[in-house]
């Protein structure tokens, strides 16, 4: 879209103003974000500039506290049990859904997808309903169940996704030369649909250290999470405690993000890249 | 001859028998998963929708009541029998401490009876025998006023319409027709209609500044599509929480925007940007506004060049060319980008409820609120009904050929 050499003045002044526009939309976007990273040194205690001076102090007293440490700890037992069983569940059932075709089967992928777009106050109500009497509120087993459901269609797409570019000539290779289809699963299917799996499993914990509404309903104050313990701080007394809490999970989705990006593009190299979208 | 048809008939036959196989292995490996589903999804929602109707609660606390009760015809007061049955349950109930329970339910459907019932139950451990009807009305009048009694013989119902019927503003009047409730107590509806405006407006916003970047992504160099790319999905991957505190920091009185405004000289005074509705609109479009580049820029990357420049040298100036030529060719792009910040909007919470005030906040405040402030499990799964109901009629709608999967992915 570079500005041909006839340009009018208009178009020229139209040029560089939509060029602006798009810098103060992308500031808009970024702005938030880069403004509490510095304040999250800042050795005094106020959430403003100037800074009074640079200070880790609040990363000490972030790591230090023994409810924000629970909280962490809480994060990582519930994050990766349920990111490991929502990627075991929804891997083999994308495999089950991508080897045959079945009545209803457009039917069952849009209610095993719902989750995602069924609002998490709903998720989280009828869940505290269903887990009253039998006594999983405030449990481990009762968070991290509630995450495997939310977390479990994000692997069942990424992991579809590949299967689409996915050979299955090789899985008929494979069995014809004696193996039996566990093996051919283990040392054909999963290699190859590697890229997917991981991209599942990381979008699974990411769902599950973002969610908060549904721990809110069902987890007791010895279960709270990362954002639990961040939302309920947050508008009684916001201290730079959370801006180093929030600065470390901004580090955290920088990673995932990045890694995701890379498996993107590997996959993309090795499958037939889809129409319209390189990088969407 | 008739060979071969056999051997052609064993081969389609093993055919069969083979994709046969093949499908039941597909639904071998779905069955794990569709299980957990089943078990910690849909039987909790099922259960969600069953408690927004069900009474039988009650019915157990009064069975004998309930029973009686079936006798009266509605019209005066009911017999002698129906009085001493619920003399005998309260006698029951009172101490048990499930009376508590009966009143606050039946004081939703009319005001007064929890302080009834308990004012009763307190005094009937000390009656002796019958005749009750009198002994009642002596403890309180309202025992002789036959509106109590259709409350109560409408209330021992093992299921009722009352708490969908609120959530609607509606109720029922003293003689058991569905009304409006009084203007000074009708709140759901304009909650709805909140929840509606506010992602209505959010959705406009992400429209109007989410165009603009998609359309420059989809056109610029590679070079820096892929940088603004990778901005887009740094905001799209942060935590919301983070992205939601972010704004209440900058948007604070003494937060950078104001200061800046203020050093700059263009106010004398903070201007109140958060914990209102300027702060829900900002973060909201913040938060959301990834769900509408995304499918946007997938959209405006299959659209070609040739039939804008076609238009130009047919004498189109650029305005009209863009809006006659181009907008049409990205129409799914803005359909799908629409519905998903629409749908989203519609069920948020958090977002709301921390940069807030009391009036911005919508209809899934109110399921969380009736579960951890209220304890009135029957009101939030009544509300959480109409949450459910609202967004799957606009995803119906709408749905059919927007790829949620794909936009949530980023």
């Amino acid at each position: 879209m570079a500005l041909p050499a006839h340009a009018t003045i208009g178009e020229r002044i139209w040029h560089y103003a939509f060029r602006i526009i798009v810098g103060v939309i992308f500031f808009f976007l970024l702005f938030p974000i880069l403004t509490i990273i510095p304040l999250s040194f800042n050795s005094g205690e106020f959430l403003h500039y100037p800074l009074m001076g640079l200070s880790l102090k609040w990363y000490h007293s972030f790591l230090a506290s023994g409810a924000w440490a629970l909280a962490i700890e809480n994060s990582l037992i519930v994050g990766v049990s349920s990111m490991v069983l929502a990627t075991i569940l929804g891997t083999v059932a994308a495999v089950g859904i991508n080897r045959a075709d079945f009545p209803g089967k457009q039917m069952l992928i849009a209610l095993l997808i719902s989750p995602m777009m069924v609002p998490l106050v709903i998720t989280a109500l009828a869940l505290y309903l269903f887990y009253a009497p039998i006594g999983l509120n405030d449990t481990y087993i009762g968070i991290i169940l509630a995450h495997t459901i939310l977390g479990m269609p994000f692997v069942l797409i990424t992991v579809s996704a590949t299967l689409q570019g996915f050979d299955y000539n090789l899985i008929r290779a494979g069995a014809s030369l004696g193996a039996s289809p566990l093996r051919v699963f283990f040392k054909i299917v999963m290699p190859n649909i590697a890229p997917g799996i991981v991209s599942g499993a990381l979008f699974a914990f990411a769902i599950s250290l973002d969610e908060v509404v549904v721990v809110l309903f069902v987890a007791g104050p010895s279960h709270r999470t990362l954002p639990r313990q961040m939302f309920s701080g947050i508008r009684e007394h916001l201290s730079p405690t959370f801006l180093a809490a929030a600065t470390i999970l901004i580090v955290v989705a920088v990673m995932l993000m990045l890694t995701l990006e890379f498996l993107r593009k590997r996959n993309e190299k090795f499958s037939t890249p889809p129409t319209g979208a390189d990088a969407g | 001859m008739a060979g071969q048809v056999t051997q052609n008939m064993s081969l389609r036959q093993k055919l069969r028998r083979a994709e046969r196989r093949k499908k039941i292995g597909a639904i071998g490996l779905i069955t794990p998963l569709f299980l957990v589903m089943l078990i910690f999804y849909f039987i909790p929602i099922g259960i969600m929708l069953y408690r927004s109707v069900d009474n039988s609660e009650m019915s157990e606390i009064l069975p004998h009541t309930a029973k009686a009760i079936q006798s009266w015809s509605g019209k005066g007061l009911p017999d002698e029998s129906v009085y001493a049955a619920i003399v005998a349950d309260m006698k029951k109930a009172y101490p048990d401490r499930t009376l508590a329970r009966v009143g606050r339910r039946l004081n939703f459907d009319k005001v007064g009876f929890y302080s009834l019932l308990l004012k009763s139950g307190r005094k009937v451990a000390k009656l002796q025998g019958p005749p009750y009807k009198d002994a009642l009305i002596k403890i309180d009048k309202k025992w002789g006023d036959h509106t109590y009694w259709t409350v109560l013989k409408r209330g021992l119902q093992n299921t009722t319409w009352l708490y969908l019927l609120a959530s609607l503003d509606l109720r029922y009047d003293d003689n058991n027709r569905i009304v409006k409730v009084p203007d000074e107590q009708a709140i759901y509806l304009a909650i709805l209609g909140r929840t509606i405006y506010i992602s209505a407006s959010v959705t406009i916003l992400c429209l109007l500044i989410g165009f603009p970047i998609a359309y420059f992504m989809a056109t610029t160099s590679t070079r820096t599509r892929n940088i603004l790319m990778i901005l887009l999905l740094l905001v799209f991957w942060t935590s919301l929480l983070v992205r939601t505190l972010s704004w209440i920091v900058v948007l604070q009185n003494k937060g950078v925007v104001n200061s800046i405004l203020m050093s700059l000289g263009l106010i004398s005074k903070p201007l109140e940007l958060v914990f209102n509705r300027i702060g829900v609109y900002i973060a909201m479009t913040h938060v959301l506004l990834p769900f509408m580049v995304l499918p946007l820029y997938s959209v405006m990357r299959g659209v070609p060049p040739s039939y804008v420049r076609a238009a130009r040298s047919l004498g189109a100036t650029p305005i009209v060319a863009f809006f006659k030529v181009y907008v049409p060719q990205t129409r799914a792009g803005i359909g799908a980008g629409s519905l998903m910040v629409f749908i989203q909007a519609l069920g948020y919470y958090i977002t709301p409820a921390l940069v807030g005030g009391p009036k911005d906040q919508m209809l899934s405040y109110f399921v969380a609120f009736f579960v951890n402030e209220r304890v009135n499990w029957s009101m939030a799964s009544a509300l959480g009904v109409l949450l459910l109901v609202l967004t799957g009629s606009f995803y119906l709608l709408f749905g059919r050929r927007v790829n949620v999967a794909n936009i949530k992915l980023g």
